[in-house]
C-alpha cells in the first residue's frame, strides 16, 4: 500500500460512519488560497481562491482548459500545486495523496465512475477504506454495511454486482462510498452528466438537503446553469486559471455567469431552423439488433426513418444503445438482425455504398474515433476521397499536393486553427478536432449525416460554430440524426425526437409538442 | 523410450486408466504450478508469457542445486527463488512507460531458455538427487500399481496451494487489491493503490511458482536435466488459466485434465497399441487449440476475465 504524506500534526479521528439523523459536528472550513499551477510554458491557473464555509454548496463553473479540473486536483493532492495554499478550518495543510485528503475528510466523485464493475457493492467499499483487515469476514461486513445504508438517504444492496448497476444507482454508490468513508467534504466533477434530468434532480436535491442540515459540504464543478441556479448557494466562475466572478448564486443570473465564463458576449448559432418541410426518407431501420462486446444483446428491434431535411434527434441515457446504434450504422458492429436501408436500397456500410449513398458520420470524441491521431491534418481531412480522383494521379497514386491543397481550404473555410495542415492531428485542440472532421465529412454534399455528441467538451463559440453548420446542413436538405446525451442540444436542433432506453425507441415526437419532463420519464424507462 | 513409471502391462488393460490416472497427477503437476503463477499473475492485469522461460530455467537450477548440494528441496526452493527473479524482471520492465508485456514475456521466453541451456551444459549427465515420493500404492503387491501411485509431495502442495489462492483472492486484504488492480487501474489508483508494484508483486510471485514447477520437472518427472524438457508447459499454462476462467481450484482441475490427456499416448503405448500412438501424445496440444477455439469469441468477452489484461482491453 502507499505511502501516506500527511502534514506533521496528525489527521483527526473521525467516525466511519457519519451518523447523518442523529446529533453530529459540521464539516469543517476547506479554503485554498492563491493557488497557480503551469504545465511548462502553459499557464492553467493562476491566484485562484475560494472557501468552502460548513454545510455549502459551492459550484465551479467555467468552460473546458479553464482550470476547474486542475484546481480540484490540486485541492485532492493529485499534482501539488507551483503556488497557494490548503486550508484546513484555518491552518494550513500539507495534502500530497488522495489518501492524505481522505484523511483531512476530503472525497472526490469522478466524472468517469471509479468503481470496479465487475465486484460487488460491498467488496468496492470495503476495497475504499484505507484500513481493510488482512482477511475480511464478508458476512460482518455487508452486516455493517446494510446498518450504515439504513442510515443513508438512499440505499444499494451491498451483494450486487455493479456491473447491474444503472447509470443513477452507480453515481449515488459513488457518493455513498464517499459518505461510507467518512467524507464531510465532496468535490464532484460534473456529477450529473450521465443521469437523467429526474436521476440528477434527485441526487442533487439529497445533497443540498444533507449540506443544508451541515452534515457535509460540497463543491460541484458544472458546466449546467440550470444545477447552479437551483441547487448551489454559491458559485466561482473560473476563466483562462484565473477567478471571472465569485459570489452568492442569488445575486447571479445565468447571463451574467455565462459572460463571466467566456469574457464578452456569448456566442450562438448564427443560423436557425428554416421552415421547410421533410423530404424523402433517406435512412431507415427496420428491427435492427446488435450485441454488445460480452455477447450481450444492447440494440432491441429499433426502427426509425430520417427525411432530407431535417434533424431527427435521439435522446437517452448514456449506456442505453446509442454508442452501439452509430457503430451499426458507421459499419463498425455487424447487425445480428433487422436490416438498413438508405436512400431506398438496403445498406451495408462499405466504403462503396457509404460513398455512393454520400453517407457521412460524426462520431464522439473524434480523435479517438475517426481520425489517426498521429497522422497530419491534411491526411485525416483526405479519408474519404484520397483514394480516387482528383487526389490519385491514374488511379492508384495519392498526389499529397492536391490533399494538401484541399486541406487549406477547409481549414480557413471552417477556421480551424492549426500551425499547419502537416500538423499531426493529435496536437489540435478537442474544438479543431471537431471541426476538422465536420469538414472532412460535409464536404462533397452529402445526404445524409449521422451525428453523437458533437459539441461534447467544447467551449462556447466552437458549439455556436459546429451546431450552426448542421442546422444549415439541413436546411439544405441534408437527413440528419443527431445522438446526444445533451437534452438542451437536442431541444435546440432537433425536428423530431426520439427517446431511447435499453436498446429500443421508447417514445417519438414532434419538437412543437416536445415536453423536458416527459421525455425525461421515458429516458429512465417509465413511460 | 518405455517410462518406468507408465509401463503397466502387467495388469492388462486396466493398466490403460490407471496410468493415465496417474500421468495426470505425475503430469499435471507442473502445469498446475505454472496456472496458479499465471493465474495470479493475470488477475493483476498483466499476462506473463515468460513462464515457459521460467520453467526451463528453474528446472535447470534445481537439478544443479540439488546435484550440488545433495539436497532436492533445496533445489525447488532455489528454483522458486530464481523464477520470482525472472518474474521481478518481466514485472519491472512491464512497469516502464510504453512497454508491452506480450512482447516483454516473448522476450523472456528466449531470455530463460537460453540461459539455462547455456548455464546448464555440464548437469546433462550427472545424476542429482531427486524429490521424494510418497507411496500411496503399499497396500498393493503388484510392482505397476506401487509405480503408479507414487505420488509426489509437491502435487500436495499444489493440492492445497489452489483453494488457499482462492482464498486469497476473495477474502484478503491482499486479494481485493490484486484484484481491484487487475479489474480496473483507475479505480485502484483513485484509492491510492500503486499499480505497478502490485502487479511486479503479483509476476514476481507467479515466477517463483513457475520456478518451482520447473523444478519438479527436473528433479522428479521425467527427472533428468536436458535441453528438451519442456514441452511448451509454460505457454500451454496460459490456455489452461483461460480455460480455467481465471478460478485457481478450476486451474486444478483442468491442470489434472491436461496432465491426463498428455499421458494418454504413453498409456497406450505401453499397452501394445502399436500404431497411431503418436497422434495420442498430440493430444495435449490439439487440447489446447480446441479450447482456445471453443471459449474464444470475437464479440464477448470470458467470464472472469480480469478487465485490464492487454488482451481485453
Amino acid at each position: 500500500m502507499s505511502a501516506v504524506a500527511v502534514s506533521s500534526q496528525a489527521p483527526p479521528a473521525r467516525p466511519a460512519v457519519i451518523p447523518v439523523n442523529g446529533a453530529r459536528k459540521a464539516p469543517p472550513q476547506l479554503a485554498a488560497e492563491g493557488i497557480a499551477k503551469s504545465f511548462g510554458s502553459l499557464v492553467v491557473l493562476e491566484d485562484v481562491s475560494l472557501t468552502l464555509p460548513p454545510g455549502s454548496f459551492h459550484a465551479l463553473l467555467g468552460e473546458n482548459g479553464a482550470g476547474k479540473s486542475t484546481l480540484v486536483k490540486c485541492i485532492m493532492g493529485y499534482q501539488p500545486a507551483d503556488a497557494g495554499r490548503i486550508l484546513i478550518d484555518g491552518a494550513p495543510v500539507k495534502i500530497e495523496s488522495t489518501r492524505a485528503a481522505q484523511a483531512h475528510g476530503i472525497g472526490m466523485v469522478y466524472q468517469h465512475f471509479t468503481l470496479v464493475p465487475n465486484m460487488t457493492v460491498a467488496e468496492n467499499l470495503v476495497m475504499a477504506r484505507a484500513d481493510v483487515p488482512l482477511v475480511i469476514d464478508w458476512n460482518k461486513e455487508r452486516e455493517s454495511l446494510r446498518a450504515f445504508m439504513a442510515g443513508m438517504p438512499f440505499q444499494i444492496d451491498p451483494s450486487r454486482v455493479v456491473r447491474s448497476l444503472a447509470a443513477g444507482e452507480r453515481q449515488k454508490l459513488e457518493i455513498l462510498k464517499q459518505l461510507y468513508l467518512g467524507n464531510r467534504i465532496l468535490i464532484l466533477d460534473e456529477p450529473t452528466s450521465v443521469l437523467t434530468p429526474s436521476e440528477a434532480d434527485e441526487v442533487l436535491g439529497m445533497l443540498r438537503g444533507m449540506a443544508h442540515a451541515r452534515a457535509i459540504s460540497i463543491l460541484m464543478i458544472t458546466h449546467k446553469f440550470r444545477e447552479v441556479t437551483s441547487f448551489a448557494d454559491e458559485v466561482t466562475v473560473l476563466r483562462r486559471g484565473r477567478v471571472a466572478g465569485q459570489g452568492l448564486v442569488k445575486d447571479l443570473t445565468t447571463a451574467e455567469m455565462a459572460s463571466m465564463m467566456v469574457g464578452g458576449e456569448v456566442p450562438r448559432a448564427s443560423a436557425s431552423r428554416a421552415d421547410r418541410d421533410a423530404g424523402e426518407v433517406r435512412l431507415s431501420l427496420e428491427g435492427v439488433r446488435a450485441v454488445d462486446d460480452r455477447g450481450i444483446g444492447v440494440l432491441d428491434g429499433i426502427s426509425l426513418e430520417v427525411r432530407a431535411g431535417e434533424i431527427v434527434g435521439i435522446a437517452g441515457v448514456s449506456g442505453n444503445g446509442q454508442d452501439e446504434l452509430l457503430e451499426v450504422i458507421a459499419g463498425q458492429r455487424e447487425l445480428t438482425g433487422g436490416e438498413m436501408r438508405v436512400n431506398g436500397a438496403r445498406y451495408l456500410a462499405t466504403r462503396e455504398e457509404t460513398r455512393a449513398a454520400r453517407m457521412r458520420c460524426l462520431p464522439e470524441e473524434p480523435l479517438r474515433n475517426a481520425c489517426v491521431p498521429t497522422m497530419s491534418v491534411s491526411e485525416n481531412i483526405g479519408f474519404r476521397g484520397y483514394d480516387r480522383p482528383p487526389f490519385t494521379l491514374w488511379g492508384w497514386l495519392v498526389r499529397r499536393d492536391a490533399l494538401r491543397r484541399h486541406a487549406a481550404e477547409c481549414v480557413s473555410a471552417f477556421k480551424i486553427k492549426t500551425p499547419s495542415v502537416d500538423t499531426a492531428m493529435a496536437r489540435l485542440s478537442g474544438g479543431n478536432v471537431q471541426r476538422s472532421v465536420l469538414a472532412r465529412e460535409l464536404q462533397g454534399e452529402p445526404r445524409v449525416l449521422v451525428v453523437a455528441n458533437p459539441c461534447f467538451g467544447l467551449d462556447f463559440a466552437a458549439v455556436a460554430f459546429i451546431r450552426t453548420r448542421l442546422l444549415e446542413a439541413r436546411n439544405s436538405g441534408v437527413a440528419v440524426l443527431l445522438i446526444s446525451a445533451d437534452l438542451d442540444e437536442i431541444f435546440a436542433l432537433a425536428d423530431r425526437i426520439l427517446v431511447i432506453s435499453g436498446g429500443r425507441m421508447v417514445y417519438e415526437t414532434p419538437i412543437a409538442s416536445a415536453e423536458v419532463a416527459t421525455i425525461g420519464k421515458h429516458m429512465a424507462g417509465h413511460g | 523410450m518405455t517410462d518406468p513409471a507408465l509401463d503397466v502391462t502387467g495388469i492388462g488393460v486396466w493398466g490403460v486408466p490407471l496410468a493415465v490416472a496417474s500421468g495426470a497427477v505425475r503430469i499435471g503437476t507442473p502445469f498446475l504450478f505454472v496456472s496458479l503463477g499465471e493465474c495470479l499473475t493475470e488477475k493483476s492485469g498483466r499476462v506473463n508469457l515468460g513462464l515457459e522461460g521460467t520453467l526451463v530455467m528453474g528446472a535447470m537450477s534445481a537439478y544443479a542445486v540439488s546435484y550440488y548440494s545433495g539436497s532436492a528441496w533445496l533445489g525447488v526452493l532455489v528454483a522458486g527463488l530464481v523464477g520470482a527473479v525472472l518474474g521481478s524482471l518481466h514485472g519491472w520492465l512491464c512497469s516502464l512507460p510504453r512497454v508491452n508485456d506480450v512482447a516483454i514475456g516473448i522476450a523472456l521466453i528466449s531470455f530463460g531458455t537460453g540461459l539455462a541451456f547455456f548455464l546448464g551444459k555440464p548437469f546433462i549427465q550427472p545424476s542429482a538427487q531427486k524429490l521424494p515420493a510418497i507411496d500411496l500404492g503399499f497396500w498393493s503387491s503388484s510392482p505397476e500399481v506401487r509405480s503408479a501411485l507414487q505420488i509426489n509431495a509437491l502435487f500436495v502442495v499444489g493440492l492445497i496451494l489452489a483453494p488457499a489462492i482462492a482464498f486469497l483472492l476473495a477474502r484478503t486484504r491482499w486479494g481485493l487489491v490484486l484484484r481491484t488492480v487487475g479489474e480496473s487501474s483507475d479505480a485502484a489508483r483513485s484509492m491510492g493503490y500503486r499499480v505497478n508494484t502490485v502487479r511486479a508483486i503479483a509476476t514476481t510471485c507467479g515466477g517463483f511458482l513457475a520456478g518451482v514447477a520447473g523444478s519438479f520437472l527436473s528433479l522428479f518427472y521425467p527427472g533428468s536435466w536436458n535441453e528438451r524438457l519442456s514441452s511448451g508447459q509454460g505457454l500451454m499454462a496460459v490456455a489452461l488459466v483461460i480455460f480455467a476462467q481465471w478460478n485457481p481450484v478450476r486451474c486444478l482441475w483442468a491442470a489434472l485434465l491436461f496432465g491426463a490427456s498428455s499421458a494418454l499416448g504413453p498409456a497406450l503405448q505401453s499397452v501394445g497399441v502399436s500404431s497411431g500412438y503418436q497422434l495420442f501424445n498430440a493430444v495435449p496440444y490439439v487440447l489446447t487449440l480446441g479450447i482456445m477455439v471453443a471459449t474464444s469469441s470475437a464479440s464477448r468477452r470470458l467470464p472472469g476475465q480480469p478487465a485490464e489484461l492487454t488482451v481485453a482491453r
